[in-house]
């Protein structure tokens, strides 16, 4: 197991009012993301335990460019991987951005 | 108010039937119950997770694949339990036996409010066997425990794993099962078969050998299950309130009727090679063609001749 966590300073707070939210499973090429509202308006951070080491930089370079192009002010993303390809991981963050973005 | 999201990204068409089978966990307690209405205890928040994984290197899932919680079914109470069949197999583990144990045992405390159980799992996980299957023998006690204190206990199966290992007897000991097409409902799994007694005993890559012995048509008609429902969330919510209002009651003259049967069962069928066999000597005339035959079609040649089923299976 590898476990990582990122911090990123971000300008604005994810919409919605819900305090959590979680999507996908923990199983082979799928991954788990819980979603949770309890950080600053302006941080974020991403916390992930993957089955898969040595992909640091994968990690760092996907979770980073979704970051950029998300408001997910406010929130932090823990993650349980199974082996989840990059494009996976973006979908369900995005997923999980998208279900905490509703309201409760 | 349920904070959990449902979505978990398997997109289905709209006006189509939602298919229990290619559902998660989530998606068919969501779908299951009144909208809404879902209130989940120990949630993934919580991180009450596996103690054990971690040692053998093995990611955890925030739920250790078993939500259990309270709802409401047609606007009256009940608490459901739901294992996700894609996370090791639905496997039972510590955590995830002990969050069913906990929720039998409330049913009990109040007498009045039944459980829904949606099976989907392939037995006790390896990696944690010994707890595991104390948690099978905790959760067929805490079951009887639940039923003679006059709560119905009722299975729901149709997932992807089915229903095996100790999951098999756990469904044995319900008040009543629900099982569509997809479902199949036994101890031993195909590979352990095969394992265990060799290929002529059992070829486990033979899929259609699989679904007759196993599944659900098979299981229906021999007594093995009380209801036989289309592959879809909205049948199986109907089943459950069915069984819900036919909720027999138990004790030592209802389970030694059921024993009875059973060894009826044994004389009338003990020759038999294949489930073939048995549906011929049910009086099917063409046996071959009952695994092809559609929802209606086989309710309609199975519901006079099927046996029925008194209280275990």
């Amino acid at each position: 197991m590898e476990h990582m966590t990122y911090h990123y300073a971000v300008d604005k707070r994810a919409t919605g009012t819900r305090l959590l939210a979680i999507v996908g499973v923990v199983a082979s090429g799928n991954l788990e993301v819980l979603v949770e509202r309890v950080l600053a308006d302006k941080d974020c951070e991403v916390v992930v335990n993957t089955a898969v080491s040595g992909f640091g930089d994968v990690w760092e370079a996907v979770v980073g460019d979704f970051i950029e192009r998300t408001s997910a002010g406010g929130l932090r993303m823990s993650i349980n991987d199974g082996g989840a390809r990059p494009d996976m991981v973006s979908l369900r963050l995005a997923q999980a951005v998208a279900s905490i973005a509703e309201d409760a | 108010m349920n904070p959990i999201s449902q979505n978990d990204g398997h997109a289905q068409p709209a006006g189509a039937a939602v298919t229990w089978y290619e559902s998660s966990a989530r998606q068919r307690i969501d779908g299951l119950l009144d909208t809404g209405s879902f209130n989940e205890f120990l949630g993934p928040e919580q991180r009450e997770t596996s103690p054990h994984l971690a040692m053998f290197d093995l990611p955890e899932q925030f739920d250790d694949g078993m939500i259990v919680g309270r709802g409401q079914l047609d606007g009256k109470p009940v608490f459901v339990a739901a294992q996700e069949g894609r996370f090791m197999g639905g496997a039972f583990g510590e955590v995830h036996g002990a969050k069913l144990t906990g929720l039998l045992r409330a049913s009990r405390e109040t007498r009045s409010i039944p459980v829904l159980i949606l099976f989907d799992t392939g037995g006790v996980r390896l990696q944690e066997a010994n707890a595991g299957e104390l948690a099978i023998a905790e959760i067929m006690r805490a079951v009887y425990q639940a039923r003679l204190a006059g709560v119905p206990v009722i299975g729901l199966i149709g997932g992807r794993a089915g229903c095996f290992g100790g999951g098999g007897l756990i469904a044995a000991c319900c008040s009543a099962l629900a099982v569509s097409e997809q479902g199949r409902i036994g101890v031993s799994g195909p590979e352990v078969i095969e394992t265990n007694r060799g290929i002529e005993e059992f070829d486990s890559r033979d899929r259609a050998l699989i679904w007759r012995t196993m599944g659900g048509k098979h299981r229906w008609l021999s007594g093995g299950a009380d209801r036989f429902v289309d592959d879809s969330i909205e049948h199986f919510r109907a089943a459950a309130l069915d069984l819900l209002g036919t909720h027999s009651s138990t004790g030592l003259e209802v389970l030694q009727a059921e024993q009875s049967r059973l060894e009826r069962r044994i004389e009338r069928f003990g020759k038999c090679e294949d489930a073939l066999d048995i549906w011929r000597s049910m009086g099917v005339a063409t046996p071959s063609a009952l695994p092809e035959l559609d929802y209606s079609s086989f309710m309609a040649l199975g519901d006079p001749i099927r046996e029925t089923r008194d209280d275990a299976s």
